[in-house]
């Protein structure tokens, strides 16, 4: 909010000028901070475009290779800054492109706003060239949308369109514009930020009796037991949080989505949850007296069967959305709020305290975790490479400072559970949507949006397969990122399911792979294939160290499988670890 | 516990698109709307649904925070058909012919409490209001003498222990909430959720 105010100053000239809707538009990007957007043209938005060519100085536009490829490109960034994400996509098919995009940063809370040319006014609901009506098919993938066919109302919706997107519970917004509100001169009076709106309320009263009744449930609490979602790093209350826990010495593990909000060495750290997560956090949360659940919203991946979850807990919930306390998991109390105001009210209230058998009971079921699954996987004694191995040396090598971008598969559950990080905001991944093809245009978009951080996109062959036309993006704007494809050349994880409770049945899963070396060289990215242990360290540490992207392939053992697991429909406590 | 009537009883801003959202919320849980109305409401510039489905109060709670979530929601309420009172109105076409000659029927429209809008040679208009059972009745009775057509509108709805949106909205419009606006209130009373 800091920043708003002291962009108001700046652009806010009272006296009116005439402009078309397009430079309203873009007038709206650069009063909101806006450096980056990015996009693909088409007839329908050309007058933006058009506007746009004066602004390069101030806007800087990544034309992609395929409006998917554009959003998700717009997700990283979001999820690297911690800013709004911006896209452009013309009307019709530009449109219907956005919506993998949509629904996956609907479902993982990222702030994005999206515009979207539109036909001609006088000719909506004509079937015209490229119409498609991006309203209704986009309605339940935002958090908002809203279709403008005159400019004067573009300075006030976008300024809405910003304040919708990056508060409460931050989601995608679409703004869907008509080429004539486009190109329609207005008196532009200037443009003021939204701040609210009477029919939102993002930011709820924190009702202090509700923090009262969680603290004395944990002050009374004998093995509680913390679970943190990406409410910690979209609330920016990493800091909050890390105080709380280690006031009263609270074990935490964390869901796919809040990796990264918590240094993976901290001790109380004790791991992942859900159906490739730990041993231990799974077990132990139908163990624990208290669960305290920060930010996150018991998806299904995380709680395995619902009726055998936690049941002998208490449950307390903080959320910023009120819609999801009490949705999937019955709470004992449910405190809705920020958690960077509210996690301060509940530290100052609980006692100063160390749970160590509680915490211990944890390394015990990681001691065994290790014995029976981690240390093979890290430190295989066969020949044939493994992902987790991989992600070690990586490890080794970064010591964890870098951004890892995954896809989704087998590769994104090793590198979520053996991945370090020790700075937030870290593990950008498609999380509740499951998008194969979000990892390297995602990877690009958090180049742009942490320019400053060395990116690594790791990708299963898959997935790569499904955006692998983002390498032209990468070319053209010189994106530096690190593109590790761990290849099994399998879709690996409908393998795992295939062998395990389809007999082995592999229907069409068996996936071949062009030659990506070749394929990167003809982006003008270098890379190799390598499938030897003896190379692995180097090979890694070329690609980190080449100046500009790479791309680093390697051969994986074919048949691996993600344990520990909760098979589908199991409870937590039934977790495999083989 | 079973699925039961539940009246739904939506604030919004009068937007384009608002109806698709808030329907979408029924559709993705494959939730049949049974009768839907919007109106203008008893405050200024603030619409009002009233959405009738049959559901388990447990989706219904959740069904009516989703729907209060959305941007241009206000606020979302949940009624059982004991807390309400309603009312649909219906219209029935019959021939004048048959009404003029048989005065048995016109004797079941007055014991249905119907009166006419439209009395012309060739046909008449009936309305009626009340309940689904009653308006349901006076088909069944008309059927036998020739109905021409019928139609009923959806539910309206008055909340029995609702005080108006008058004072909730002066809430909403304010951008600094005050202390008098209890904001997450369905935590107070897991059971009486959404109560006024």
């Amino acid at each position: 909010m800091e920043t708003l105010e002291a962009k108001k100053e700046t652009t806010a000239t009272k006296q009116t000028q005439t402009i078309n809707g397009s430079q309203a538009v873009l007038e709206a990007f650069v009063a909101e901070g806006v450096d980056t957007i990015f996009g693909y043209p088409g007839g329908a938005i050309m007058p933006i475009y058009d506007a746009l060519y004066d602004y390069h100085d101030k806007l800087k536009h990544i034309l992609v290779r395929h409006e998917q490829g554009g959003i998700h490109a717009g997700q990283g960034y979001a999820r690297a800054s911690g800013r709004v994400g911006v896209v452009f996509g013309t009307s019709g098919p530009g449109a219907t492109n956005l919506v993998t995009g949509l629904a996956d940063a609907m479902i993982d809370s990222t702030p994005l706003v999206c515009i979207t040319g539109q036909v001609y006014a006088h000719l909506l609901g004509t079937d015209a060239f490229q119409e498609i009506d991006v309203i209704n098919i986009t309605t339940p993938v935002t958090k908002w949308n809203y279709q403008i066919t005159d400019a004067t109302e573009i300075p006030a919706v976008l300024a809405k369109a910003f304040y919708i997107a990056k508060t409460g519970r931050p989601g995608p917004v679409l703004i869907d514009i008509t080429k004539n509100a486009q190109l329609q001169n207005f008196e532009y009076e200037g443009y003021t930020p939204c701040t609210h709106i009477r029919s939102y309320r993002p930011k709820p009263i924190v009702r202090k009796e509700f923090i009262a009744e969680a603290a004395a449930l944990i002050n009374q609490a004998e093995k509680p037991f913390v679970i943190f979602g990406q409410g910690v790093i979209l609330g920016k209350a990493e800091k909050e949080f890390k105080a709380f826990i280690e006031k009263a010495g609270l074990p935490a593990a964390w869901t796919v989505m809040g990796l990264s909000a918590l240094d993976s060495d901290h001790p109380l750290n004790v791991g992942m949850l859900g159906m490739h997560g730990n041993y231990g956090p799974n077990v132990l949360t139908n163990e624990c007296d208290v669960l305290i659940a920060i930010g996150m919203r018991f998806d299904d991946r995380v709680t395995g069967r619902l009726d055998k979850y936690a049941k002998q807990a208490k449950v307390i919930h903080f959320d910023i959305d009120p819609s999801e306390i009490d949705k999937n998991v019955k709470t004992a109390v449910g405190v809705w709020g920020d958690c960077k105001e509210t996690l301060p009210l509940l530290t100052k209230l609980i006692e100063e305290k160390q749970h160590t058998a509680w915490v211990n009971k944890f390394h015990e079921y990681m001691a065994e975790e290790v014995k029976e699954v981690i240390h093979e996987e890290l430190n295989p004694t066969d020949d044939i490479l493994t992902m987790g191995e991989v992600i070690r040396n990586l490890n080794e090598l970064t010591g964890g400072n870098s951004i890892i971008v995954t896809d989704v598969g087998q590769h994104q559950m090793v590198a979520c559970r053996y991945a370090k990080f020790n700075k937030s905001k870290s593990n950008i991944t498609s999380g509740g949507l499951g998008t194969m093809g979000f990892g390297l245009p995602a990877s690009i978009g958090a180049k742009f949006g942490a320019p400053d951080r060395q990116v690594i996109a790791i990708i299963g062959d898959g997935g790569f397969q499904m955006t692998l036309q983002e390498l032209g993006t990468i070319m053209q704007n010189d994106v530096d990122v690190k593109i590790l494809i761990l290849n099994n050349q399998f879709l690996g994880m409908v393998r795992q399911w295939q062998q395990l409770f389809n007999d082995k049945r592999y229907s069409f899963v068996d996936i071949a792979s062009p030659d990506y070396v070749t394929l990167a060289k003809a982006y003008g990215i270098e890379g190799q294939r390598i499938n030897q242990r003896e190379v692995l360290r180097d090979a890694l540490s070329t690609m980190l160290h080449h100046k500009g992207s790479y791309l680093l392939e390697v051969m994986v053992g074919k048949e691996n499988n993600v344990f520990p697991m909760v098979p589908q429909g199991c409870s937590v406590s039934e977790i495999r670890l083989k | 516990m079973n699925k039961q009537e539940f009246t739904i009883t939506v604030y919004t801003e009068n937007h384009i698109g608002l109806l698709v959202r808030i329907a979408t919320m029924f559709s993705r849980r494959k939730i049949n709307i049974e009768s839907l109305n919007t109106s203008p409401s008893e405050a200024e510039g603030i619409h009002r649904f009233t959405i009738v489905i049959n559901e388990f109060e447990e989706v219904v709670r959740k069904l009516a925070r989703q729907i209060e979530k959305q941007v241009e929601v206000l606020k979302a309420y949940y009624n059982t058909n004991d807390e309400i009172v309603w009312q649909e109105l219906a219209l029935y076409k019959v021939s004048t012919d048959e009404i003029a000659e048989k005065a048995k029927v016109e004797r079941l429209l007055r014991e249905h409490g119907a009166r006419a809008v439209v009395i012309r040679k060739d046909y008449t208009i009936f309305e009626t209001s009340g309940h689904r059972e009653e308006t349901d009745k006076l088909v069944e009775v008309l059927a036998p003498y020739g109905l021409i057509e019928f139609v009923r509108s959806a539910r309206v709805a008055i909340i029995k222990a609702s005080h108006g949106f008058h004072e909730k909205l002066r809430e909403f419009e304010e951008a600094m909430p005050g202390e008098e606006q209890v904001e997450n209130e369905f935590l107070n009373k897991q059971e009486g959720i959404f109560t006024m």
